[in-house]
């Protein structure tokens, strides 16, 4: 077969679309998988088509990057050079002596199947937020804060009309000056970090000016606005019956502990909370690509230590979209060097490679400063619903590694269901760990979503198709 | 009072009808599930399949399952992720919502 060599990137997110313009442009025929209705990922999330936003620039900043990927790929796509699936969500990426076949589920519904055949594979999947339990987080109007600005991007929708904003991440700002911007009152914005910790890191900090106006323009608008902003608080316990009603929030001392008698009230009809973000790994997983850690290992190129998988942006360790695009130039290119079967030369990505360890050390910073509070389950009753799936308590929890000896978050799940449910561990992940006191490891699930058993049973007949859908 | 769609100065096309339970709701073309009952002042739409607890959107891309709904007589629609179309019936999920 005469055809070109071709490079599948899963995910149009900032990684991945900078990953495709790179490889697109050295003339490396790419195919884009991603699960969204179009190309953005969750950092560049656009109104649906059919809203006919004028100014969806409103909801976002760094606009004109966005514009230069929007445009790039939409050149490329026109040009042949790139095809592009929307609504293709992937479950498995299957290894096989002459490449790889991308296994997808089509559409919101996702039930039927679709296959992409490539010779490479680069990894731009994104991450998710974390959030840690509480009393009441499973009240209707609690949502994560991603949530609430992924709602507010795609649909122009927003939960309620009184919000508080907390947890503890660089995300707590945009999220609490969006939902401003789109009329929703601000109770609070409630930070766990100490302030006197950015200081601690100012070194790490400053090395990029850029990033930190950004955060004092955001904290301009809300001081603008008037909004309570309280650092080292946090939230103890969401009310209501139905849905959340009001939250107290209490301080924190220098240890992170809760300090006795601070609490306050709160009256709000949403909670928007997060405790920051994790690596979706879960392709890398089943390829059998080695992690450290929570996030996926690669080399200066951003390969991974699988021949012919790459993996740029948040799956190789969270650090925001800037580190996403420099990561997905890198990758691009050394795929597409290597797809040609030329040998990659450093020096052509050289001022990506200098961003990417500039924004490593800003991001490093970041996780030093950001810390959900350091005695967090203390405050989580044991009547607190942890798994949220399969509604298992954290006193459940705690009797199977108090009293029945579970160390590791497989055994937790084992004997109380903690983890088993829809959403595979991906929300009560962290918080078991926290209980029991072990360290959150991946849980190398074989597929990365459900899958229909009817799509299972017909996978043998399936048509490989070089990159059409 | 501004509101998200005056944000972003968005024009959508005429409003449409959907049911939630038997009411009659309104959605705009470009919304999902969910964004159309957000609008509608509507923040839960599953039961729990043990407490019976009630649950909305959580994550709010697809990842947690939390807002689970009945579309067109189909169970376990994620509301973040599906888009609303004209004529829709939506019912709240009880349970699994495999046993109605």
């Amino acid at each position: 077969m005469s055809e070109r060599p071709r490079l599948a990137v899963i995910g149009a997110g900032p990684a991945g679309l900078a990953a495709t313009l790179a490889a697109a442009g050295r003339g490396v025929p790419v195919t884009l998988v991603d699960s969204g209705t179009a190309a953005g990922g969750q950092f560049y999330r656009q109104p649906a088509a059919e809203l006919r936003a004028r100014r969806p620039q409103a909801l976002h900043h760094q606009w004109r990057t966005w514009e230069r990927l929007r445009d790039g790929l939409h050149d490329h796509v026109k040009a042949g050079a790139v095809r592009h699936l929307t609504d293709h969500h992937v479950w498995f990426v299957e290894r096989l002596p002459d490449g790889f076949t991308v296994h997808a589920l089509l559409g919101p519904e996702q039930e039927d199947p679709a296959t992409v055949h490539a010779d490479a594979v680069l990894l731009a999947t994104g991450g998710y937020e974390h959030v840690l339990p509480f009393p009441g987080w499973t009240l209707p109007g609690v949502l994560t804060a991603g949530g609430a600005q992924a709602m507010l991007k795609g649909t122009l929708t927003v939960p309620g009309r009184t919000a508080v904003v907390a947890g503890t991440g660089p995300l707590l700002l945009p999220v609490a000056t969006g939902l401003a911007a789109a009329g929703v009152e601000l109770a609070a914005l409630v930070e766990s970090a100490d302030p006197r910790a950015f200081v601690r890191q100012s070194r790490a900090l400053v090395s990029q000016p850029g990033k930190l106006g950004e955060g004092a323009a955001y904290a301009g608008q809300l001081l603008r606005r008037r909004v309570r902003t309280l650092f080292r608080h946090t939230v103890v316990e969401a009310h209501g019956t139905d849905r959340v009603e009001a939250v107290t929030l209490a301080a924190l001392d220098a240890d992170g502990r809760v300090r006795p008698g601070t609490g306050r009230r709160i009256a709000c009809d949403t909670l928007a909370v997060s405790h920051g973000m994790q690596p979706h790994t879960d392709l890398a997983e089943s390829l059998g690509c080695r992690l450290d850690g929570p996030r996926v290992h690669v080399d200066d190129e951003q390969r991974t230590d699988v021949p012919g998988v790459w993996a740029a942006g948040e799956p190789t360790g969270i650090g925001g979209s800037a580190l996403a695009l420099a990561e997905g130039h890198i990758a691009g290119l050394s795929a597409a060097a290597r797809l040609l079967g030329t040998e990659a030369d450093p020096g052509e990505w050289a001022t990506a490679a200098k961003s990417r360890t500039r924004q490593r050390e800003f991001a490093a910073g970041l996780d030093r400063v950001y810390r959900p509070p350091a005695h967090w389950t203390e405050q989580v009753a044991d009547d607190t619903v942890l798994c949220r799936c399969e509604e298992v308590t954290a006193g459940a929890v705690r009797e199977a590694v108090d009293e029945l000896g579970a160390g590791d978050l497989r055994t937790v799940k084992l004997l109380t269901r903690a983890g088993m449910g829809w959403c595979q561990g991906r929300m009560c992940g962290p918080a078991v760990a926290g209980l029991a006191g072990c360290r959150l490891t991946p849980s190398r699930r074989p597929f990365a979503r459900p899958v229909p058993l009817g799509v299972l049973a017909q996978e043998p007949d399936r048509p490989t198709e070089r990159g059409s859908s | 009072m501004s509101s998200p769609l005056d944000l972003a100065d968005a024009h959508p096309g005429p409003a449409f009808t959907v049911t939630l339970d038997g009411r009659e709701i309104e959605a705009l073309p470009g919304q999902t599930v969910a964004a159309a009952l957000w609008t509608a002042g509507v923040t839960s739409w599953r039961t729990t399949r043990g407490e019976g607890r009630p649950r909305g959107v959580f994550c709010g891309i697809g990842v947690c399952f939390d807002c689970l709904v009945t579309v067109n007589d189909r169970s376990g629609q994620r509301a973040c992720l599906v888009p609303v179309t004209p004529g829709d019936v939506i019912r709240t999920q009880e349970g699994t919502g495999c046993d109605e």
